[in-house]
């Protein structure tokens, strides 16, 4: 494999496909392959080279340029693809692929002459779309068999047990087990002991969606719960239900620590407010006593999709140097993530400061509030730092409590304009990206290993963020017929390894999140632009940096047992520790 | 391979001296008065104090905070708490000469007085009878104080207030500075100062020549500066001129560095315009031949007064800019974190950055990629010059990226250059403001820019870059002080014999052990530095390296036909008085010099990457940045606690030494099997107090404040923060809800 560059990404270049592909054979099928296609690059300008589409990606590559310029794209990734213009007297047809991953594409070639012969277009249409074309999606068909088995990453009863749940004041609820009680949430539910099934039942018909405060996370020592929810179906009337209020005292009785509660709202109070004529609304504190709402202002998936579609159009393809902050300002990208973070921050201090439980919900309680307890999960407990434990939080919180990835990214859905959509869970590894960058040795994982999930959110390789809830993957059979994400990244742990972790056990982080300590991620959103690419991919770095650890390591450890040796063996008569400055000299390694 | 280490290769090098003996620091404080006094610096005199005087804790607004008497010394303003001073968690960066309530007088930025709610500049005039319940001081390294007055006697308020204003904000003559009451022990010949090339002598300059291989002239007919009080003592010129003496030396093409080819860059003012215009013409005609001569007959001269903002320009941008991280208290704070991004671009001081290093990448193209000799010249010659000549020496000599080589670097362009760093930085108060620019800190920002686009090329980490930031305010230090060479050595004649004992000897900054112990200096050494592998003992020997014949692929590999544009072939005013018909290589097309630039990056960036060969910054928006350790480490909203860059550096500076100890135990050992060396107190003592930046903050190690309460900055005002006017907003909260209410 030859290291293509030009707009070829780390992430991309390097990703299964290249890696496992070959070895699955009648999986991937050629579907197209034209010789003379022009890619009209942005950056290089029009490039000349052979065009391949798969059922799985498109390929296309130039030779004759030194040096050799590639691009290498899942289908999944294109969200519209579209002719521009009619065709030339010269027989060209030009066509356009917007992609989810934040570039455009376009290409130009001869209309075949065949006419039989299916054009590119067709294909793409066809096979980028394969939902649109009633086609099952390409992780289906994905056959490559890796030494783990990411689906058994995530056991709700171990991860449960984890947290030291069940306990005298939380109970293990079956009353899902058949998605009956709510269809978007997982089978396993916590729920305080003194509360029954049938009690959860009514809670449920006042809750939108059905979907009940149950707990997330509990603090190993004060016993506060971070709980989450949707909202209530209060409506205009200020309905009331006692078994809800009577479920939200018991979330407060199980902390013995403190005798208030918080429920962060998500939403703009307005926002809030404007859901009772619809017949949500919030808690009211006469129903609710003892319980302070707070709302965290965080606006809703139309402006956050709205904001990075201003986002591309200030960083793809060409950045205007002089006014980039001010630009940067207005599509208001890095104000969106310092709302979420300072919401998420806010809710882990009141478990970890306050001791005092929390409830949080939005409209649904599976947008922003997956962002606000996964963030704030990570902020409590350092097993979400980890690898297995990132993975782990995005099992429970993102997919098995129903965060709706299907539609909200669209997987081989033509309808490139459903309102639906929306980069929510981008939004959320932004987040946890900036609390990477402000806490470098706290996370056990890498970027690298956040820009291959946000890769494998759209590519449709692997089954891991198909469908939008536990019911729904199960009734696809997605874990019997696809391959997990996490099969994939735990076989080859080395690449997403951060060289500088220390893992502080039960260490708090609360990140700041004034806008001057917050970037925007240019290593992922504009890692097409070959300027601002670094110098080496950034994970080969890594990963020469934890060699180069490990050898340190050793050598230390090597010379320690020498030196015990030594000590023991020689009889000696002078004590005291030498005076040495520790000037760090060079180490030749 | 990569190899981490920093420190170069000085595993010799004595370890700490001492610069005042810990005796003189505290022989004040033993008498068992019930006042406090402060530990004086040697030479250092009390003029007045106050108490009591409440300090303002900045991080917070329930206007809480610590009672303590305020001084005002020669020195310095300085607040003692009346509170027991609590046991330090020792402090790993300590300055010597000044404390985290000490302001040095000449790092005083502003005053202001709030009288009735109202807050005022205090200017001169504004002093006299009235003073104010609070005083709020503006550092020239960002820290703010306040100080209520309200407390203590009036008459105790308004001595204070006024001795403090007059003190910092009076125009004072130079003998006031308190370098020249300073009555340090001079140090023994420290290793700093040996290692640093000062360029104040023939050999320095000689030495340099022959490490750059240059093929000029060193002019030593100015040692008494006869020639020019503007000019260096000495200095190196082009082989072929031969008269010095028109002019005053003035437009003179002063060498700065070659290139490996045999190409330089070289430096001048403006010569003077006289009545006599063929005289004029022929005068630069001559001197731009001479440059011309020095390689291949080719030259680019660049006009920087015309391609660059002027230093007024650059003045206000800073000004502006500054304010942004002058923050008084939390609401402050949030309010101005709004706009954050649109404020900064406002102020146009990265876009300033940007400019500069820009600039610089097109004088290393010239140099580098056509071998042609550069010429840039400005209306003194000495303060954009020096930015953009030190920066393309940075970018193209591995050398000047040392801790060392960096020091004789700005020895050689600026202290030695006659950068005038009295005018520039206004450490006398002059009211004339024309003259104020912070053109050594723009310089110290580009290359902050660079070590942190290339940390791994850079021996010196950015906590030596705000140290040196910030050392320029304190006067101590002989390095910021003067105007000239000329000035330097005049004043420095003139006041020795007033000094009791011998000729004054003001450290200069290099002499870092004046103001922190070799263990604090371990924080200038970058630990991610990539040193050079040499496999020779030579190493050892602190000597300058080689010039470096591979700092990058042979020119000819890389040579396309010559891009033109970028320079302004001559300034207009030039071309008109000049005739350049030998010269082919400056006919040019008129491209955008972004444009091509920007090629040059490119096409270096696409080989492969040579920590010890050319260096070149992106400078597309998104990569140039806040050089946030020195702007925000004295916001305490802004504290990450446990996290920042401090806690990647400790954990590599921790591993290194490790490695480093138990390789040193080794050697003992092997060269003596008998002496046993229990290495274990040593280490653990050492893991102690790196271990404990598990709760550092990332102010670290400049702040240390954070450490007593563990809990978040919780932004207020978010609503306001969010103005997102368009119908989306209210739309239905989530689509798919609509559906399920139908």
């Amino acid at each position: 494999w030859v290291r293509v560059s030009g707009t070829e990404p780390p992430a991309a270049s390097r990703g299964p496909q290249h890696k496992w592909l070959p070895t699955a054979p009648g999986v991937c099928s050629l579907l197209f392959v034209s010789k003379d296609v022009t890619y009209i690059c942005p950056f290089i300008g029009p490039v000349r080279g052979s065009l391949s589409v798969t059922n799985y990606r498109l390929f296309f590559r130039c030779t004759d340029r030194e040096p050799v310029f590639g691009l290498d794209l899942p289908l999944g990734v294109l969200s519209r693809v579209e002719k521009i213009g009619a065709a030339t007297s010269r027989g060209d047809v030009s066509y356009g692929l917007a992609c989810k991953d934040m570039r455009n594409l376009r290409f130009v070639h001869k209309e075949p002459e065949d006419s039989l012969k299916k054009s590119v277009f067709e294909v793409l249409m066809k096979f980028a779309f394969p939902v649109s074309n009633n086609m099952s999606l390409f992780a289906f068909e994905y056959k490559q068999v890796f030494p783990e088995n990411g689906w058994k990453v995530y056991d709700p009863l171990a991860e449960y047990k984890r947290q030291g749940l069940p306990n005298e004041s939380w109970r293990i609820s079956k009353v899902n087990d058949h998605y009956e009680l709510c269809d978007s949430y997982p089978a396993a539910l916590v729920v305080p002991v003194t509360i029954t099934d049938e009690e959860l039942r009514r809670v449920s018909s006042f809750r939108a969606k059905g979907r009940i405060p149950v707990l997330s996370w509990i603090h190993p020592e004060s016993q506060a719960a971070v709980v989450r929810a949707s909202q209530p179906m209060v409506g205009q009337n200020g309905r009331r239900c006692k078994e809800d209020e009577k479920l939200l005292q018991a979330i407060m009785d199980a902390n013995a620590q403190s005798h208030k509660m918080f429920i962060f709202d998500a939403r703009p109070s307005v926002n809030a407010a404007a859901n009772k004529m619809k017949g949500g609304g919030y808690e009211s504190e006469d129903a609710y006593q003892n319980a302070e709402l707070v709302f965290l202002d965080i606006h809703n998936i139309h402006v956050m999709r709205e904001s990075l579609r201003k986002l591309k159009e200030v960083v793809y393809p060409n950045i205007e140097d002089s006014h980039w902050l001010s630009n940067l300002e207005s599509t208001h990208w890095l104000e969106h993530i310092k709302l979420i973070l300072a919401g998420a921050l806010r809710i882990a201090d009141k478990v970890e400061s306050g001791k005092t439980s929390v409830v949080v919900h939005c409209s649904d309680g599976w947008d922003r509030t997956p962002q606000l307890t996964s963030l704030a999960l990570i902020m409590l407990d350092s097993h979400y730092r980890t690898i297995r434990g990132f993975q782990i939080l995005l099992e429970k919180e993102w997919l098995s409590f129903g965060h709706r990835f299907q539609q909200r990214v669209g997987h081989g859905d033509k309808n490139h304009t459903d309102a639906d959509r929306s980069p929510i869970f981008l939004q959320f590894i932004d987040c946890v990206w900036q609390m990477t960058r402000q806490f470098p040795a706290a996370f056990e994982f890498n970027e690298y290993f956040l820009i291959t999930i946000l890769d494998h959110l759209y590519s449709c390789l692997f089954g891991t963020f198909l469908c939008n809830s536990e019911q729904q993957r199960l009734k696809e059979e997605v874990p019997k017929h696809t391959v997990s994400l996490w099969s994939f990244v735990n076989s080859q742990l080395e690449e997403f390894v951060n060289p500088l972790y220390v893992g502080y056990p039960s260490h708090v982080l609360f990140p700041t999140v004034g806008i001057r300590h917050l970037q925007l991620w240019v290593t992922y959103y504009i890692r097409w632009n070959p300027r601002m690419r670094p110098q080496e991919p950034v994970h080969q770095r890594y990963k020469e940096l934890l060699a180069k650890r490990a050898e340190l390591q050793k050598r230390v450890e090597e010379l320690q047992r020498e030196a015990a040796n030594r000590t023991a063996s020689s009889s000696s008569e002078r004590a005291g520790s030498p005076t040495r400055s520790i000037t760090p000299v060079q180490t030749f390694v | 391979m990569l190899s981490l280490g920093s420190g170069g290769a000085k595993s010799t090098k004595p370890s700490f001296v001492s610069y005042v003996t810990p005796e003189e620091i505290k022989s004040e404080k033993d008498p068992p008065k019930q006042e406090k006094h402060p530990d004086l610096l040697p030479g250092e005199v009390e003029f007045c104090s106050a108490n009591p005087i409440l300090k303002y804790t900045q991080d917070d607004l329930s206007q809480r905070g610590v009672f303590g008497t305020l001084f005002c010394t020669n020195f310095r303003v300085t607040f003692i708490s009346d509170e027991k001073p609590q046991e330090k968690t020792d402090k790993t960066f300590k300055n010597k000469l000044y404390g985290e309530n000490d302001i040095p007088l000449m790092c005083v930025d502003h005053i202001y007085g709030v009288y009735d709610e109202k807050r005022k500049l205090i200017t001169g005039g504004l002093v006299k009878n009235k003073y104010p319940s609070k005083m709020i001081i503006h550092c020239k390294d960002l820290r703010v104080f306040q100080f209520s007055l309200t407390f203590s006697k009036e008459e105790d308020a308004k001595k204070i207030f006024q001795g403090i204003a007059h003190h910092c904000l009076e125009e004072k003559s130079l003998k006031c500075v308190f370098a020249f009451s300073y009555m340090g022990t001079p140090s023994p010949e420290m290793q700093w100062k040996q290692e640093t090339v000062m360029f104040d002598s023939p050999e320095d300059w000689t030495q340099e020549m022959k490490r750059t291989k240059a093929n000029c002239r060193l002019v030593t007919e100015n040692e008494n500066f006869e020639l020019s009080q503007r000019l260096p003592k000495y200095f190196v010129i082009p082989l072929t001129i031969g008269d010095l003496f028109s002019y005053q030396g003035k437009g003179l093409p002063i060498w700065c560095w070659s290139h490996y080819s045999g190409c330089a860059l070289f430096k001048a003012s403006f010569p003077p315009v006289t009545q006599e215009d063929g005289d004029f013409q022929k005068h630069l005609d001559t001197m731009i031949n001479a440059v011309a001569h020095n390689h291949l007959y080719s030259v680019k001269t660049e006009d920087l007064s015309e391609s660059l903002p002027n230093i007024q320009d650059i003045q206000q941008s800073y000004n502006k800019f500054k304010q942004f991280f002058l923050i008084e208290n939390s609401t402050d704070f949030w309010l101005s974190d709004v706009k954050w991004f649109s404020s900064l671009e406002s102020s146009g001081w990265l876009d300033i950055i940007r400019q500069c290093l820009q600039k610089a990448v097109e004088v290393v193209e010239c140099l580098e990629k056509d071998n042609t000799n550069v010429l840039i010249t400005e209306e003194e010659g000495t303060d954009l010059c020096c930015v953009i000549s030190s920066l393309a020496q940075i970018m193209l000599d591995p050398y000047y990226r040392t801790l060392m080589g960096f020091q004789s670097l700005v020895q050689k362009e600026w202290v030695a250059g006659c950068h005038a760093f009295l005018d520039r930085c206004n450490h006398l108060h002059q009211k004339d403001k024309e003259y104020h620019s912070p053109v050594f800190l723009l310089f110290l920002e580009c290359v902050w820019q660079l070590v942190h686009q290339h940390s791994p090329a850079f021996q010196f980490s950015e906590t030596y870059l705000t140290v040196l930031s910030d050392s320029v305010h304190v006067p101590v230090f002989s390095t910021f002080l003067f105007n000239s060479s000329h000035h330097r050595e005049s004043v420095m004649k003139a006041e020795s014999p007033l000094a009791q004992s011998g000729p004054l000897s003001c450290p200069t900054v290099w002499d870092w052990s004046v103001q922190f112990d070799s263990k604090a200096q371990n924080f200038f050494f970058n630990p991610l530095y990539l040193e050079k592998v040499k496999h020779d003992r030579a190493v050892r020997k602190p000597h300058k390296p080689k010039h470096q014949r591979n700092l990058s692929l042979p020119s000819t590999a890389f040579k396309t036909p010559p891009k033109k544009g970028f320079f302004k072939d001559e300034t207009d005013s030039l071309k008109k008085m000049l005739r350049v018909k030998r010269l082919s290589r400056w006919r040019g097309s008129p491209d955008a010099p972004t444009a091509t630039t920007r090629e040059f990056f490119e096409s270096w960036q696409h080989r492969p990457l040579d920590y010890h060969g050319l260096l070149l910054p992106c400078l597309d928006g998104p990569a140039v940045h806040i050089w946030m350790q020195r702007y925000l480490r004295w916001i305490p909203e802004v504290y990450i606690l446990g996290g920042g860059s401090v806690a990647v550096m400790t954990k590599l500076m921790e591993l290194l030494s490790q490695v480093q100890d138990l390789k040193r135990v080794l050697e003992q050992r092997d060269s003596s099997q008998a002496a046993k060396l229990d290495h274990r107190p040593y280490f653990q003592h050492r893991l102690l107090s790196f271990d404990s930046s598990g709760r550092l903050s990332s102010s670290f190690p400049f702040a240390y404040t954070c450490y007593r309460s563990f809990k978040p900055i919780i932004p207020t005002g978010l609503m306001q923060s969010l103005m997102v006017t368009d119908s989306l907003a209210s739309q239905e909260d989530e689509a798919s809800s609509v559906v399920s209410f139908v």
